[in-house]
């Protein structure tokens, strides 16, 4: 019985992810990487760096930008930005900040519906992006198992899980018809740990967030979430202390619980993950109960 | 050296009847390669129906998919799953739906896979979709095949029953194309043999279902094969940098090694393997990497890299193909052919038999329908290098793109080139076709009149070429109706009749216009399809597709041939305007109206003629 360093493992996934980069390049007429700031968008952006060397990257990066990220996540993609010289297209939903859309006054799906999936709808259509690339991975979520590396929208951003296209071999079918776009997704076998030890492996930089650190939350329906800024409203009882905590995930800070952990180094924090194993989702507060809503807003033109 | 495969690619045959769900669950819990959080959740819900107590671990719910699915009770796509194995491989798990109208997603998973369990259950036997599964997975090119008779709790662990069955699949496997054939009796609802050998079945002394996947190597290192590197894209960088990027999909490539493009038969040797990070000494099956050659050769997108001269392009193949769409193969229609990054407009020239799948048999066929499997022969518009997908499955598969919708219809599997390109060599003679339209006094030229019967096409077609040859200008009528008299008169109105009726004329026109002459067709030719491979054949320039416009009320008024009342009174099914569409043209090149005075339409096509 052959011995499979873990080094082998995250080589085959290197090597897919690139390949699909390099498809999603040569076939379609405007792609775009989303870029979300966090882990896997910056394994994504580096894997981005490794397909097109040493060329630069041939297509913008776009952040749908809902206007309540952690403040750190901001200032971490500037500098990214900045260093790597990309082409960082922001989406924002400016209807809903004019018309004061937060997660605190709208409830998370219709918060989630307005200020993520609508502004990349515009975002993608504005732009007239035609194959969006994510990071999303099948690991993530019940309901991911069934997507596809090359996942069609019909007119509309619509996911219909009937039109989803048969994938063989290594060879995409990238046609689209009128009005159809492409998402395509290529950390799809990745797993959460596997973006970890990559990271660990290739010194990717990530936003500070992932370690832990102690930090100002409140205890709010079971969750610790983080005051980032002065928007928050404090309920009647809660009071803010200082934790040393972690994310999991990030996105909205007022949506994303953090974890109590003294992992302030990437070694810690693997090792962590590894005793744990509890999905990073269970962290995140937009999903709701079951599978069945990442499906729901999906279909809805979600990622 | 030999290399380390680090990726097992499994594919889990058999339908929800079978145990799969439960089997599948528990190898994923067994290897921890489960969320707590989703175990948890296993553990507590209950669906209707479920006898399994809570708190205890309910293997079918980690495998649920879709809420629509869960809504309707089914399973309609292939679901990918990753595991561990305890020697570290990664093994990505593709699971088929084990109905019988899903064949074509079976196909899909096991399109790339290494190894295959086959679940049968015990109580119930070999059942016809054993059959199926098994022959679409050695059709698909899976190797190892492992047949996990289960539920032998219920039948009392009978050895007798377990080797009845295994024989009965043996003897089907044994006529496939399957390398190793492993059989382990287990029940995956009370785990005997799937992790933990069996405490009630000492007869069977093989491995557990987790030991066989941890044993499992590829039966041959993918890098001994030859070299194959289809190129995906071509990176430019500063100082005049240019360099191939793709993924080895076989064999190996060092510095300084002879390739040849197989494309164009044009040699190089490898000067750099560039990687973000340094260049490497050598790349090897499974690496995405970046070649530079020691001299600029002609290689584009599509094109394939080889290490030896076996890879030669060819226009005529001998495939087995998939069938994955609603609507059944047309032959002569132009579809994209898609193998690796290149893709080239193809047709389906001949359909010459279909697979049972369950007996093995070949049938006398004329069309494929969905999830039908057979032996077809394709004609690609260019030479293109495949190689026997026996060989590789990157550069002998391919799939069939729908035109319009953009669909995959089909996937194809290269059996062998029928025709190497250079079999057929095209003989360059003095007198070309310059030469002859010196000679004419004018340029040759196809006119390619489409519209519905009685529009007017024929009628235009006579007085433009009157005017023409008044004018000195050689021209000739290819007529639709003419045409069938002799050239076409085998070929009906079946929408692949009418394909090749087309092909056949767009090629006696492509030859006339190279003699010199100004072609007129005139041809309803309904389908857009169709009539753009004809306008595929030629140069940019030498073909004006003109549209008769004519409202089908004042066609059915003309009625020139009767048709039209023919197909009133139900005697001509297939007729265009009646019983088949007209798809009008979206980009023509000229629209003719064909009411009032067609004379003065003729006038307008010949001052467009001139005006060329």
């Amino acid at each position: 019985m052959t011995d499979v360093p873990y080094e082998a493992v995250l080589d085959a996934l290197e090597a897919e992810a690139i390949h699909i980069y390099r498809e999603t390049a040569a076939a379609f007429r405007n792609p775009v990487l989303l870029y979300s700031i966090g882990k896997d968008s910056s394994v994504l952006l580096h894997l981005a760096l490794k397909a097109f060397a040493p060329g630069p990257i041939p297509f913008p990066v776009m952040h749908i930008d809902t206007t309540w990220k952690f403040q750190e996540m901001i200032s971490f993609r500037n500098q990214r930005v900045a260093d790597l010289g990309l082409d960082l297209k922001i989406a924002i939903n400016e209807k809903g900040v004019a018309d004061g859309v937060s997660p605190f006054n709208h409830g998370t799906h219709e918060y989630t519906r307005l200020m993520k999936t609508v502004a990349l709808r515009e975002g993608i259509d504005k732009y007239g992006f035609d194959a969006a690339i994510g990071g999303a991975r099948r690991d993530e979520e019940r309901s991911r198992a069934k997507e596809r590396v090359f996942s069609l929208r019909e007119p509309g951003h619509r996911w219909e899980p009937r039109k989803q296209r048969p994938e063989f071999w290594r060879t995409a079918n990238t046609s689209l018809a009128e009005g159809q776009s492409m998402r395509v997704f290529p950390l799809s076998n990745w797993t959460e740990l596997d973006v970890w030890r990559y990271i660990r492996r290739e010194e990717i930089p990530i936003p500070g967030l992932y370690y832990s650190k102690e930090r100002p939350v409140v205890e709010r329906d079971g969750a610790l979430i983080m005051v980032d800024d002065e928007r928050f409203p404090l309920r009647e009882g809660e009071t803010i202390e200082m934790r040393s905590v972690r994310f999991r995930t990030l996105g909205c800070y007022p949506l994303t619980g953090a974890v109590e952990s003294f992992a302030d180094n990437i070694d810690d924090l693997i090792t962590e993950m590894e005793t744990s194993r509890i999905s990073e989702r269970a962290g995140r507060l937009i999903d709701g109960e079951g599978g069945g809503s990442m499906e729901a807003k999906k279909a809805e033109g979600y990622f | 050296m030999s290399t380390i495969t680090p990726v097992l690619h499994l594919v889990t045959c058999g339908s929800v009847d079978d145990g799969k769900s439960t089997l599948i669950g528990r190898l994923l819990v067994e290897t921890e390669s489960v969320p707590v959080d989703q175990l948890e959740y296993a553990k507590t819900i209950r669906r209707g129906g479920s006898t399994i107590p809570v708190g205890e671990v309910d293997y079918s719910l980690l495998t649920d998919g879709l809420e629509a699915e869960r809504e309707q009770g089914i399973t309609i796509d292939v679901a990918y799953r990753h595991m561990n194995l305890p020697n570290g491989r990664r093994v990505l798990i593709a699971d088929a739906p084990g109905h019988e109208q899903y064949t074509r997603n079976m196909a899909v998973a096991a399109s790339n896979g290494d190894v295959a369990v086959l679940l049968v259950d015990a109580a119930r036997g070999v059942r016809p979709q054993t059959f199926r599964h098994l022959t679409v997975c050695a059709l698909m090119g899976v190797k190892t095949v492992i047949i996990a008779v289960n539920k032998m709790d219920l039948v009392d662990f009978d050895h007798a029953t377990f080797e009845e069955i295994v024989g009965t699949i043996r003897t089907a496997a044994a006529r496939l194309d399957v390398e190793e054939v492993l059989a382990i009796p287990m029940s995956a609802f009370t785990g005997d043999n799937v992790t933990i050998k069996s405490a009630s079945m000492k007869w069977y002394h093989g491995p557990t279902l987790l030991e066989a996947l941890a044993q499992w190597e590829p039966g041959a290192d993918p890098i001994e094969g030859v070299f194959r590197f289809p190129v995906q894209y071509v990176v430019r960088a500063e100082g005049n940098f240019r360099g191939y990027a793709g993924t080895v999909v076989s064999g190996s490539v060092k510095p300084g090694d002879s390739i040849v493009v197989a494309d164009s038969g044009r040699t190089a040797v490898v000067d750099r393997i560039v990687a973000y990070g340094g260049d490497l000494d050598r790349a090897v099956a499974g690496q995405a990497v970046t070649l530079t050659l020691d001299h600029e050769v002609d290689v584009t997108r599509g094109d394939v890299i080889a290490g030896d001269t076996q890879l030669q392009p060819a226009d005529r193949f001998a495939v087995d193909m998939v069938w994955l769409s609603e609507e059944p193969l047309a032959h002569g229609r132009s579809y994209l052919l898609v193998s690796g990054s290149r893709s080239v407009p193809a047709t389906v020239t001949n359909v010459r038999h279909r697979l049972d799948v369950v007996t093995g048999q070949e049938h006398a066929a004329r069309v494929l329908e969905m999830n039908g499997i057979g032996r077809v022969e394709i004609a690609t518009d260019r030479p293109i290098p495949m190689d026997p997908y026996s060989i590789s499955r990157d550069t002998g598969g391919f799939l069939l793109v729908d035109r319009v919708t953009a669909d995959t219809v089909a996937a194809g599997l290269t059996r062998h080139a029928m025709r190497r390109a250079f079999n057929v060599v095209a003989h360059s003679y003095d007198v070309d076709r310059e030469a002859r339209e010196l000679l004419m006094g004018h340029k040759g030229k196809v006119l390619w009149l489409t519209g519905l019967p009685g529009s007017g096409k024929s009628t235009i077609s006579d007085a433009a070429v009157r005017k023409l040859h008044a004018l000195g200008i050689h021209t000739y009528v290819l007529d639709g109706d003419n045409v069938r008299m002799g050239l076409n008169k085998d070929l009906g109105f079946t929408p692949e009749d009418r394909a090749e009726n087309v092909r056949r004329v767009a090629e006696v026109a492509k030859l006339m216009m190279d003699a010199g002459v100004v072609v007129f067709v005139a041809l309803v030719s309904p389908f857009r399809s169709d009539r753009r491979a004809a306008k595929e054949l030629f140069n940019e320039g030498d073909f004006l597709e003109v549209y008769v416009d004519t409202p089908i009320e004042v066609c059915a008024e003309r009625d020139p041939k009767g048709l039209y009342a023919k197909a009133a009174a139900g005697n001509l099914p297939n007729m265009t305007g009646a019983g088949q569409d007209y798809e009008s043209p979206e980009h023509p090149d000229l629209v003719l109206h064909g009411v009032g005075d067609l004379d003065a339409a003729a006038s307008e096509l010949v001052q467009h003629i001139l005006g060329e």
